[in-house]
C-alpha cells in the first residue's frame, strides 16, 4: 500500500520533469539554454521513473518473487548509472561541437571560452 | 600482471552484477560463475592496457568506491535536485542570463576531471562547454549569472554551486 504510493510519487515528479523539458526546449532561446533543459531535466525526471520501477521490483521480491524481479531492479539501476554518464558525456559533446563550430551563446552576458579562441 | 588482476576482477564483479538471480550459490548459479570467471579473464587479456592505461591505482580502493557512492547518492543528489527545481523556474517564468565562465577548481587526476566536469553537467543550469587541458580549468555556461559576477576573470567553485563543494568531494575520491 505504502509501496504504491510511493511508486505513484514517483512517476508523478518523473513526469512532471520531463514535461518541464520539453517546455524548456519550447521556451529557451539558444542551443546552449536548451541543453540544459532537454538534457538534464529529463535525467532527473528519468531517475526517478526508474526508482519507480526498482521499488516495484523491490516490493514484488518482498512478497516472494525473486529471480525476476530481481534482475529487473538490478537492470534498471544499470541503465540509471549508465544514463548518468553517457547523458553527461553526450550534453558536453554536443555543447563543444556547437561552440567549435562557432554557434556563439546569445544571449550571453559574458564568453571566457571564445576569448581565449581568439 | 596488475593491470591484467584489475581489469579481470572488474569484469567479474560487473558480470556478477548482471546475472544476480540466476541460481543458489548465493545468488547464482555454477554455470554462471564458470562462463564469468572465463570471459572476464579473456576480456581482460584484450583491454588491460585500455583499462589501465595511465598506470595509476589509486581507484583500485574499495574505499574510494564507497566514497563515490555516497557521494553520488547524498550531496550530488540533493544538489541536483535543488537545481532541477531551480531550472523548472526559469523554464517557467524565462529568467535568464546565460553566459560562459571560467572555473578553476585545481584538481590534478584525469579522473578527477572526468568526474567533476559530468557532476557539473549532471547539475541543470551548469554546462561544461571546454576543457583547458594544461591547467584543468574548465569554461562552464551558466543559465544564470548572478548581477555584476561576470566581470570576474576566474570562478571559484563556490560561485557555481550553492549547497556542496563538488571539488572537495572528488579530491577525497580521486586524489
Amino acid at each position: 500500500m505504502i509501496a504504491d504510493t510511493i511508486i505513484m510519487v514517483c512517476l508523478g515528479i518523473g513526469l512532471l520533469f520531463n514535461a518541464l523539458g520539453v517546455l524548456g526546449i519550447l521556451r529557451f532561446p539558444d542551443v546552449y539554454t536548451r541543453l540544459h533543459a532537454e538534457t538534464k531535466t529529463t535525467t532527473f525526471g528519468t531517475i526517478f521513473i526508474s526508482l519507480a520501477v526498482i521499488v516495484y521490483g523491490a516490493t514484488r521480491i518482498m512478497q516472494g518473487e525473486t529471480a525476476m524481479y530481481l534482475s529487473l531492479s538490478v537492470h534498471t539501476f544499470i541503465a540509471l548509472v549508465a544514463l548518468a554518464f553517457t547523458n553527461a558525456t553526450g550534453a558536453h559533446a554536443i555543447a563543444r561541437a556547437a561552440h567549435r563550430s562557432g554557434q556563439v551563446p546569445k544571449p550571453a552576458v559574458v564568453d571566457r571560452l571564445q576569448e581565449v579562441r581568439e | 600482471m596488475i593491470a591484467f588482476l584489475v581489469t579481470a576482477g572488474f569484469a567479474f564483479l560487473i558480470y556478477l552484477v548482471l546475472t544476480a538471480g540466476s541460481g543458489t550459490i548465493g545468488l547464482w548459479s555454477q554455470v554462471e560463475l564458470i562462463a564469468g570467471g572465463v570471459i572476464s579473464l579473456i576480456v581482460a587479456a584484450i583491454s588491460r592496457n585500455y583499462f589501465c592505461r595511465m598506470g595509476d591505482y589509486r581507484m583500485a580502493n574499495p574505499l574510494r568506491w564507497v566514497i563515490l557512492g555516497f557521494y553520488a547518492v547524498i550531496p550530488f543528489f540533493i544538489e541536483m535536485a535543488h537545481a532541477n527545481i531551480d531550472v523548472a523556474y526559469r523554464v517557467i517564468t524565462g529568467r535568464i542570463r546565460p553566459g560562459i565562465v571560467k572555473l578553476s577548481p585545481g584538481l590534478k587526476t584525469d579522473f578527477g576531471v572526468l568526474l567533476l566536469a559530468n557532476s557539473i553537467t549532471l547539475t541543470p543550469g551548469t554546462l561544461t562547454v571546454g576543457i583547458d587541458e594544461e591547467t584543468n580549468d574548465l569554461y562552464v555556461h551558466m543559465i544564470n549569472i548572478g548581477m555584476g559576477a561576470e566581470k570576474k576573470e576566474l570562478f571559484e567553485p563556490k560561485d557555481v554551486f550553492s549547497l556542496f563543494q563538488f571539488p572537495e568531494w572528488i579530491r577525497r575520491i580521486a586524489e
